[in-house]
């Protein structure tokens, strides 16, 4: 009996926190409009959220450029389909690794960031401070940050996958010696615009303001105590990692279900 | 850093990503092929299509001048209606022909075109009379082992001719 009452607590604690995230979330868009009229405040956090990130999202995406070329060459030689591998290595980052990899480092490395910086700004009572002044502290620092989150998101997952097809190229031309024509024109012929490329970056849209939201939501809700910013930090990654793993699963299935 | 310096390096990241996604579009993928999307429709039908997609090319010559826009069953002669989209640029003289071919032993299947000598062109719209379905391997494989099984054995009083 004990166990069941438990289990009931349990469940509406967690319909009372989805509901307070929905809420919460909801407020934070109707703010937007306000954050579009102080736009000198979203384009800090773009450049806090987006240009800083640029180093990490370069470089992995570099590296997995190379890797998936190196890797798919070895597999794709024993079918004497070599010239496919530019097709393969395209549509493996337009479609998912673009825009998921990008998303968990996103999470990992901008996400933190944010919920530290919003549960530091409560555990200092300068939030508390915003609202004595009849300063709206989601207006003047949840929505800018929302909004740089989500036009920072699908840049960085375009350039995730611009600059592994780049990496690609290199290995695939320069050292495997795969012909340049066929390495680009069979990915012409194989990648649809809208379908392929067009899906990825509404993904990554999606997956923005999946990680900003989370990000905001737990800094926003954290306990105003060292050891509760270092948790919100960590559910920062966990849950916007599993969401955006989630979400992809949804998305490509709804995506790229009909041939 | 001035608010000037970063205003610029937003600027820039805000580049290099639109820079990033014309070059996924144009150099990755088909939008410099897309064709300027005038073309006229030609209709064929086939007993099979095979593995044939739509967006598969049509060649004529092994040049692409068209793509597959659909492909359809049609329930009264139990055949697959193919339409696809020519290029305006290219004409075709009305008994052209068209086969479902095959790119390499593994690769993708298109639909080859093959004129013919008529004085007239097809009009948008027209059906492709002439056709030759795509080759089945399952069935090519039966044929083969049916005639070398008629040959060994002949058995049959020869009524399969080879």
């Amino acid at each position: 009996m004990n166990a069941v009452t438990e289990l009931g607590a349990w469940v509406l604690r967690w319909v009372g926190s989805l509901g307070r995230a929905a809420f919460f979330f909801l407020d934070v868009l109707r703010k937007v409009p306000a954050a579009l009229r102080r736009f000198d405040l979203v384009i800090t956090q773009i450049h806090a959220i987006g240009n800083r990130s640029l180093v990490i999202i370069v470089s992995s995406g570099l590296a997995v450029g190379f890797v998936l070329a190196l890797q798919m060459y070895y597999a794709l030689v024993t079918y004497g389909a070599t010239e496919s591998l530019g097709l393969i290595v395209n549509l493996s980052l337009v479609r998912e690794l673009g825009p998921v990899v990008a998303a968990l480092l996103f999470a990992g490395r901008a996400g933190t960031s944010l919920t530290a910086e919003i549960g530091l700004m409560k555990a200092g009572e300068q939030i508390a401070a915003m609202e004595m002044m009849a300063v709206d502290p989601r207006s003047r620092v949840l929505a800018p940050r929302f909004l740089a989150g989500i036009v920072s998101m699908p840049l960085l997952a375009i350039l995730f996958s611009t600059v592994g097809i780049l990496g690609a190229w290199l290995v695939a031309v320069g050292l495997i010696g795969i012909d340049a024509g066929n390495f680009w024109s069979i990915q012409q012929s194989g990648v649809d615009v809208w379908r392929d490329v067009g899906n990825g970056v509404v993904k990554s849209f999606v997956f923005g303001i999946i990680c900003t939201a989370v990000a905001l939501y737990q800094g926003y809700e954290t306990e105003a105590t060292p050891e509760g910013v270092a948790y919100a930090t960590t559910r920062t990654v966990v849950i916007s990692s599993l969401a955006v793993l989630g979400m992809d699963f949804i998305l490509t299935a709804l995506m790229f279900s009909t041939p | 850093m001035g608010k000037k310096g970063i205003e610029m390096l937003v600027g820039l990241f805000v580049l290099l990503g639109m820079l990033g996604l014309v070059f996924l579009a144009v150099q990755a993928a088909n939008l410099a092929s897309f064709g300027n999307g005038d073309g006229y429709r030609l209709q064929a039908r086939f007993d099979n299509i095979g593995g044939l997609k739509a967006r598969a090319p049509v060649r004529s010559a092994g040049v692409t001048v068209g793509r597959i826009v659909s492909i359809k069953f049609d329930n009264q002669t139990f055949q697959g209606v193919v339409t696809m989209e020519i290029d305006k640029d290219y004409q075709f003289p009305r008994d052209t022909s068209a086969k479902i071919l095959t790119a390499g032993l593994l690769g993708d299947q298109y639909i080859g075109l093959e004129p013919g000598g008529d004085e007239k062109n097809f009009a948008a719209g027209e059906t492709i009379k002439q056709t030759q379905s795509a080759v089945v391997l399952e069935n090519l494989i039966g044929q083969f082992l049916f005639n070398k099984a008629a040959e060994a054995g002949g058995g049959d009083g020869g009524e399969k001719k080879p």
